[in-house]
């Protein structure tokens, strides 16, 4: 997948997640928190579909990657290109 | 012969979950759903743990635990469960104090909570803003050396009356107290606090059917009267669970009962290591509870704005500890009105909750414990005659539950109808690191205790077995390619 892609994918994972939420405005640079109410239990949301999608495993020491949606798809460019 | 209530089980599963509380239920819905072949073991007969009922002649019903919890429920009960079950929760809106510091009804909510600390207690809103910023940015990782008691010195020295607003509740919700780590009072806070309180309509044993039948529906293999002795372990693995007597295979295990049953009883510490089985040893259990149910006859109602939840006191101080003691000063009311169960016929009950110590009530001779449950009775009558005048003359059945009742009912160590304290939390998270496949999902840590706190705390654990058992599966499949 290409970044512009994977930028897609997680696009469709928040809007099933924050079904509530103008994600036409949100600015890739800026945390996810602090434009999305957004709790723990969303980022492990993310995580969950990404692996029942992908099959991508995301260990907890890298959670915090998945601040904002820059970092998300910086951290997983490598891990989905072959998809 | 007796019957038999693993009939027609499995020899092997995906995933065994031990207990079907609010975390042992929602971890096996996940990973039902999921795919993964599930097995869900209760000891009772009933489904739920602690959150439960049970029904008395004349159409009354008496929840347990149902009074009240956060607004997060909705978003977990339609992820996590499914649309009807999220859309039947509703907000109590008269949330009540009585004692003699003050007298006053919320919604419980921030808006409403700030306008009381500013205008009714004169606190600077600068001050509650600072508080609740600071409690909303508490988390996990946060120093743990300062308490709930310091945290509040900090912000509202010497105001005993806004401790008691701002505390009383938690404690009703968690059993905490001032001597705990100031992130969970903030973490629970900060939950908690901002939306309001919340309750499931239709009453837990409807709750808990309408989760019984999408568990079927992702085909978790759901049995009850089924009590595990004992988990089996190999080489540091999870072999499956000893379960009335029979044995049953699984690639993970979970355990919903209480961490110390769990540790000790169930796993034995000769399969652990031996500072974590000190560690384990050191959890602190938090506190258990006594209850008093009330109903109404049929022909009797209450007016609803008695209130949803009232904390009542007669104490002139709050003292968390003053909360535990058999000498009852302190009692929460739960007014179920009948609009609660609009299916069933129209009834009104009361549920006053105390916590309460377990060995303040062991070891009583059983004629001292019955005088004991009575005098509860009694005095918590005389408590609910200022809010319902001539209660005894209108009462149909009233019956108390007791820290050896929690025990009967829940296997949970001194009853503990809170979990663990803080501690038990990393106990309970580093249990697959001691045996690989073995999950711990209870109530622990205070944070994750609650109705929310355990439904959340199952998912976070479905989601370690989802991840395990993924990476498991390539090494499966090589071997299943091996031997053919």
């Amino acid at each position: 997948m290409t970044p512009a892609a994977i930028r897609g994918e997680v696009l469709d994972i928040l809007e099933n997640i924050a079904p509530d939420e103008d994600l036409d405005s949100l600015q890739d640079d800026v945390s996810f928190r602090e434009q999305l109410e957004m709790d723990s239990m969303d980022f492990l949301d993310i995580v969950m579909e990404l692996r029942k999608r992908h099959r991508i495993q995301i260990p907890e020491e890298d959670y915090g990657q998945l601040a904002s949606m820059a970092s998300t798809v910086e951290y997983l460019t490598p891990l989905m290109k072959d998809i | 012969m007796p019957k038999d209530f693993l009939k027609d089980a499995r020899e092997r599963y995906d995933v065994i979950v031990i207990g079907s509380g609010l975390g042992g239920m929602t971890a096996a819905n996940v990973l039902g759903r999921a795919g993964y072949s599930v097995l869900l073991l209760e000891q009772h007969y009933k489904l739920g743990g602690l959150a439960t009922w049970f029904k008395r002649p004349g159409g009354h019903i008496f929840d347990i635990s149902l009074h009240g919890f956060p607004v997060g429920m909705i978003k977990s009960c339609r992820r996590y469960w499914n649309r009807e079950i999220a859309d039947r929760i509703v907000q109590l809106k008269n949330i009540r104090f009585d004692n003699p510091m003050f007298s006053l009804t919320t919604t419980y909510d921030r808006h409403d909570f700030t306008q009381l600390l500013v205008q009714r207690f004169g606190i600077d809103p600068a001050t509650v803003q600072a508080f609740f910023d600071a409690a909303r940015g508490m988390n996990f990782y946060d120093d743990q050396q300062m308490t709930v008691g310091q945290l509040f010195q900090r912000f509202f020295p010497g105001r005993d009356d806004v401790i008691r607003l701002l505390m009383e509740p938690i404690v009703y919700a968690n059993g905490s107290t001032l001597e705990d780590p100031a992130i969970t009072y903030g973490i629970v806070f900060s939950n908690f606090m901002s939306k309001g309180v919340y309750i499931f309509e239709g009453g837990t044993d409807r709750l808990v059917q309408l989760m019984h039948d999408e568990l079927k529906s992702n085909g978790v293999d759901v049995r009850i009267r089924c009590d595990v002795e004992k988990i089996l372990i190999a080489s540091g693995q999870v072999q499956g669970v000893v379960v009335n007597g029979r044995t049953i295979h699984a690639s993970a295990v979970v355990s919903n009962a209480n961490l110390r049953s769990t540790i000790f009883r169930m796993v034995g510490e000769q399969n652990l290591d031996p500072a974590f089985v000190d560690q384990a040893r050191e959890v602190r259990l938090n506190t258990s509870s006594t209850q008093v149910y009330m109903a109404l006859k049929p022909d009797e109602h209450i007016d609803e704005s008695t209130g949803d939840l009232l904390f009542s006191s007669t104490a002139r101080q709050f003292r968390t500890d003053l909360l535990l003691s058999r000498d009852i000063t302190s009692r929460t009311f739960s007014f179920y009105y009948p609009r609660m169960r609009p299916h069933a016929r129209p009834r009104y009950a009361i549920v006053s909750s105390t916590n309460a110590r377990y060995e303040d009530w062991a070891d009583l001779p059983e004629e001292e414990y019955e005088a004991s449950k009575r005098e509860l009775i009694e005095t918590t009558l005389d408590a609910l005659e200022q809010y319902v005048p001539n209660c005894r003359q209108r009462i149909d059945h009233v019956e108390a539950a007791t820290p050896r009742t929690f025990q009967h009912y829940t296997q949970h160590l001194a009853g503990a109808s809170f979990g663990t304290k803080f501690e038990g939390l990393a106990v309970s998270r580093a249990l697959p690191e001691q045996i690989g496949g073995l999950y711990h999902a209870g109530s622990v840590g205070i944070i994750m205790s609650g109705w929310l706190g355990a439904i959340n705390y199952g998912v976070i654990v479905a989601n370690d077995i989802d991840s395990l058992l993924l990476s498991q599966s390539p090494s499966l499949a090589a071997h299943a390619a091996e031997v053919s």
